[in-house]
């Protein structure tokens, strides 16, 4: 059945070069020298997947490519950006990020381990951000899904690149999984479709022209080429809600750190691809 | 659109005589699924159209049954899925009563399948007004296809006997 759909796909389309189910065997190397676990063993907790899978490993081959070599990246012109805003002063107190931390580099290893609970409350690093411009800058927050705020998260997880995500879900964090576990399972709005329905049940087959993911948060933010920005996961959760027709959550509600939290663990393992490039 | 809605809302709780003054057409609540998930009785009261049936299989604001499901008939319509069981011979392997009763609301008869009820209003989390994310309330909610609609797809289906 599986071939029947390709040659009939085939005929139909200019076909792009991928269209088998599953993932593909490709292994993702960048600049030649940066080794990706793009497919291991799913964590423990995570009973339905015995091995879990990179959201690249099921793009096509020119997508695929586009995030092989950092020249092509069209998301690292904003990973620049950043290195540019990292050093602008801004807000009351006349400091920018550069006037606490030497260099960005000193955040190596922070994204595989976001988000996490500080001071019992779930933190995102879009938290870390707004909170830390707030307090020692006296400037205004970012918007969650904002150009300045994403490009930043994206150069913050460019310095973990190739680090296995390891985000905490015991102790402290565990409430805070477990809700965002019941919101994956959920099944949302008219069409009554959970994550799980697409990401656990379905991954590897297509929908409609999409061919699903297990939808891992692992290469977030990603530069998405039919919008030509870099998209947060809160805007990626609100857009997979909303296809089920479903009132969504908000971006940076506590359902959806919640939900990230959860989302992430299930690519523990995995190792950080920030920023990756999607369709 | 209000008005529609109201108006459609009407005619459904009414269980009304459909226009025709023959035909009765049954609301979503009303729907009488045997044991099996079955729906004997056309929900609209009158015969489905194959042609019409045809294009809500393959309209994406509609049935969009090809987004789960490949049948080699409608191969003319680009992209069909891989979520559900391709559906070539289905109007010879099956039933119109049990067509009727999956497209309905396939829960009857596969419980925790995927594919989504097309003719229900009730009992949903979180509805939302189509695809805009925004909050619908339940009672303002109208079924994702009309009664005719859903004997419209089950004609087609039904035409669908070469495997
Ligand atoms: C109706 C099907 C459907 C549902 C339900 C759904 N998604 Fe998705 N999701 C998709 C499609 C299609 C894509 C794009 C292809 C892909 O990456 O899998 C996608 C992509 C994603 C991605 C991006 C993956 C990447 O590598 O770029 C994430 C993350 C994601 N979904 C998370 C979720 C979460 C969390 C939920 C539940 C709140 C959810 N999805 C519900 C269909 C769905
Ligand atoms: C989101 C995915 C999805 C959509 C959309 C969808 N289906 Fe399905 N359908 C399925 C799945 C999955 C099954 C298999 C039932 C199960 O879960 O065991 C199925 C089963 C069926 C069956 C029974 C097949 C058999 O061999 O018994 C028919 C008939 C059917 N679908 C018709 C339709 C029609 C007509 C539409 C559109 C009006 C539609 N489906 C839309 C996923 C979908």
């Amino acid at each position: 059945m599986k071939f029947k759909a390709l040659t009939a796909m085939a005929a139909l389309l200019v076909a792009p070069a991928v269209m088998a189910g599953g993932p593909d065997d490709d292994s993702l190397v960048i600049n030649e020298e940066l080794e990706m676990v793009t497919e291991t063993a799913a964590p423990d907790h995570l009973d339905a997947l015995d091995t879990i899978y990179s959201g690249w490993r099921f793009r096509t081959d020119e997508t695929q490519s586009l995030q092989m070599d950092d020249f092509d990246n069209p998301a690292m012109i904003f990973v620049d950006q950043a290195i540019d805003l990292f050093n602008t002063v801004d807000g009351s107190e006349g400091k920018s990020c550069s006037s606490c931390h030497e260099n960005v580099e000193e955040f190596k290893g922070l994204t595989a381990s976001m988000p996490k609970v500080i001071d019992g409350k779930l933190t995102t690093m879009e938290d870390l951000l707004n909170g830390h411009r707030a307090e020692a800058m006296g400037a205004d927050p970012w918007k969650w899904s904002g150009p300045e705020m994403q490009a930043m998260i994206a150069l913050i997880g460019v310095q973990s690149r190739g680090m296995p995500v390891n985000v905490a879900i015991d102790g402290e964090a565990a409430p805070f999984w477990e809700q965002g576990k019941e919101m994956y399972y959920t099944r949302f709005g008219q069409l009554e479709l959970s994550c799980a329905s697409c990401h656990e049940e379905n991954w590897g087959n297509y929908i409609r022209a999409d061919h699903l993911s297990q939808g891992q948060i692992n290469g977030f933010p990603t530069y998405r080429l039919k919008q030509a920005r870099l998209i947060s996961k809160h805007n990626r959760f609100r857009g997979c809600i909303r296809d089920t027709r479903a009132e969504t959550f908000a971006e940076g509600s506590d359902e959806f750190r919640a939900l990230e939290l959860y989302v992430a663990s299930r690519g523990n393992g995995l190792t950080v691809e920030t920023p990756a490039v999607r369709q | 659109m209000r008005l529609t809605t109201i108006t459609a809302a009407l005619a459904l709780t009414a269980g009304a005589a459909y226009a025709d003054g023959h035909a009765k057409m049954v609301a979503p609540g009303d729907v009488a699924f045997s044991e099996y998930g079955e729906v004997d009785a056309s929900l609209s009261g009158k015969p489905g159209d194959p042609e019409a049936g045809r294009a809500i299989m393959i309209s994406r604001g509609k049935g969009n049954c090809i987004a789960c499901h490949e049948v080699t008939a409608l191969n003319d319509a680009p992209f069909h899925g891989e979520v559900g069981p391709m559906l070539d011979g289905i109007g010879s392997n099956r039933s119109a009563e049990e067509l009727r009763g999956i497209v309905a609301n396939a829960k009857m008869m596969f419980p925790e399948t995927v594919m989504p009820a097309f003719y229900k209003t009730s009992g949903f989390i979180r509805p939302g007004n189509g695809y805009t994310g925004k909050a619908a309330k339940e009672e303002d909610l109208s079924p994702i296809l009309t009664a005719q609609e859903i004997e419209d797809v089950v004609a087609y289906l039904m035409t669908l006997t070469d495997s």
